[in-house]
């Protein structure tokens, strides 16, 4: 692999509670190049966090601490705050969990693309309005006129998740983080957005992690995967081993999934071993 | 089917108007019978939070009727109405103040109600979606969003509502933590003989929640299925087929 876009070391993150500090992170470790990279785990493990780091978008009295934190050229934790401003949205982007939420309830969807595209280009209005209309349909929006002039709370759940990753997408960023971004939408649609996704890192060389709880879909969709509890990575594999995880964790994810063809009285909830996280950090993983 | 738990007929909403406007949900028709699972799946976009919001009463210009247990539910909801009937939002911070700790939330349905061992119950709503008791100190911009949303479905299952409708409640979960959570609403359905109506996106958790399933698209319920049918494909509609026919390609994916 050619140098990478992204390189995270030993990254720890803690937030401030009710008894001093309580970690979100302790020490994960990975690289992104021009690739899809799936992270999966459990719920709370530290996944948006990750994520919001790389971002620096993470509360100010978060506790945030790492031996890299790279953007190929830009050190994101030296960097000044109006780099970052720069680096958001324009270079690195983040669709949110929660899009309906993350966007600004005062304004129109169409508005808040248009802005979006505007900050990280010197086009025009007219222009900008265009192409935030091409993006609205790229996405599958079914009437984009209608839907560029709802504000957030007269979207529906998975409107709001295009609207997001139009409004994400729409700058051609270097690199996606994308949190659970079709979690709110059926398949077919899914799957056309997936599409969307693959053709900026095949056809535009972007690197893209795609945070979700999908297993299925982390593991048809993505190169590599990383697994992870309670703060930590604890495994990263090719996705399309997934499957074959060898990690106790990952095993008790697919045991859990409510099978399709046939009913069963109640699903399997893993139990969980706490000897799991004794491990400090994934930097130097075990042959 | 007896006098059915919960029953639409004839409901259809629209917002806006002329070439903004849009019919969101089209002359739509359900009946849910006293202890039955009943899904609503189909498109995004296709007017299945509209109808469980209009049911609550949060869309009130509908057109047609809602009846609960054979009567009209009431114009606007009452208190009555909100102890028969609660609904776990898709979106979980539209049930969560922002300003007020997890714990504020859970305590204020217990005390409009006038329910007693109130912190007891807020352990045990707590726990049946996996929390520990601490997360009731928190605010809802402090947790995960797999966290945010149990505590919406912990908050609707703390009135020991009869009738539960739940819009994709587990759609920022991961799969085991989603076991946990369907199971107790399972154990608590058969339990008690509550009545739920379920929207959600993921086909294998409606199969295994419910046992009739409506297909939205465009505002309209263009077919229902049996449980049996949806597992063996057996739809009639196009789009049904396509669904399914996806959803099975992404399971044996792997
Ligand atoms: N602002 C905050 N203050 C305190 N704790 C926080 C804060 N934000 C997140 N946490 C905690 O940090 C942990 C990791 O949260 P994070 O949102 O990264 O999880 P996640 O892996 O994205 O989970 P999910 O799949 O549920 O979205 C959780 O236990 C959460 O409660
Ligand atoms: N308050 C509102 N004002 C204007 N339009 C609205 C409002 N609420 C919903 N709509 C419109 O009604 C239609 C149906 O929305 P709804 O939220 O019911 O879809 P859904 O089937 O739940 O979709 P999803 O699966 O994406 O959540 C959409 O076109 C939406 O834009
Ligand atoms: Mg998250
Ligand atoms: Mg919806």
């Amino acid at each position: 692999m050619t140098d990478p876009l992204l390189e995270v070391r030993n990254l720890r993150v803690a937030y401030p509670s009710a008894h001093g500090y309580s970690d979100a992170l302790r020490g994960i470790s990975f690289t992104l190049g021009r690739e899809k990279l799936g992270i999966v785990g459990e719920s709370g493990s530290g996944k948006s966090t990750a994520g919001r780091a790389i971002m620096r978008l993470l509360p100010a009295k978060a506790r945030v601490t790492a031996d890299v934190l790279r953007l190929s050229d830009v050190d994101l934790l030296a960097a000044r705050e109006s780099e970052m401003r720069d680096i958001r949205g324009g270079r690195v982007a983040m669709i949110l969990q929660d899009p309906r939420y993350a966007l600004n309830p005062l304004k129109t969807a169409g508005s808040q693309i248009m802005e979006s595209y505007r900050i990280h280009t010197k086009a025009s209005r007219a222009e900008a309005r265009d192409r935030m209309l091409a993006m609205l349909e790229d996405v599958h929006i079914h009437n984009p006129g209608r839907v560029a002039g709802l504000y957030p709370h007269e979207l529906s759940g998975g409107m709001g998740q295009r609207v997001m990753i139009a409004m994400m997408l729409i700058a051609s960023p270097e690199i996606v983080i994308a949190d659970e971004p079709t979690s709110a939408l059926d398949v077919t649609v899914r799957g056309q957005i997936l599409e969307i996704l693959n053709e900026r890192v095949e056809a535009q060389g972007a690197g893209l992690i795609l945070i979700s709880h999908d297993l299925p879909l982390v593991s048809d969709f993505c190169d590599r995967v990383l697994v992870m509890y309670g703060g930590q990575v604890m495994e990263e594999l090719a996705a399309r081993d997934l499957s074959r995880a060898r990690h106790p964790y990952t095993v008790s994810l697919h045991a859990s999934l409510p099978p399709l063809d046939h009913a069963v009285e109640e699903l399997i909830v893993p139990e969980y071993d706490p000897s799991w996280l004794t491990e400090t950090t994934n930097e130097h993983p075990k042959p | 089917m007896s006098i059915p738990s919960l029953e639409i007929k004839n409901l259809s909403i629209s917002f806006g108007v002329g070439r903004s406007g849009v019919l969101a949900v089209d002359r739509a028709n359900f009946r849910v019978g006293s202890g039955e699972a009943f899904g609503i799946i189909g498109e995004s976009g296709s007017g299945k939070s509209t109808i469980l919001r209009a049911i609550t009463g949060l869309h009130d210009n509908y057109d047609g009727d809602v009846l609960i247990d054979g009567q009209m539910a009431p114009r606007p909801r009452n208190r009555d109405f909100f102890k028969t009937v609660q609904m776990v939002f898709q979106d979980p911070y539209s049930s969560l103040h922002p300003r007020r700790m997890i714990r504020a939330t859970l305590m204020e349905p217990l005390e409009i109600y006038g329910l007693d061992r109130r912190d007891a119950r807020i352990a045990q709503a707590l726990s049946d979606v996996g929390l520990a008791p601490e997360y009731a100190y928190r605010y809802p911009h402090q947790l995960s969003g797999g966290q945010r949303q149990r505590v919406a479905v912990a908050r609707a299952l703390l009135l020991e509502p009869r009738i539960l409708l739940l819009d994709e409640p587990t759609s920022a979960l991961d799969v085991s933590v989603q076991a946990g959570v369907l199971n107790v609403l399972n154990a608590l359905r058969r339990a008690r003989g509550l009545t739920y109506v379920m929207v959600s996106h993921d086909l294998r958790v409606v199969a295994h929640m419910c046992s009739r399933i409506a297909v939205m698209t465009h505002g309209r319920i263009v077919e229902e299925l049996s449980v049996e049918d949806l597992r063996a494909q057996r739809a009639e509609e196009p789009y049904t087929r396509t669904l399914i026919a996806a959803s099975r390609a992404a399971v044996t994916a792997d």
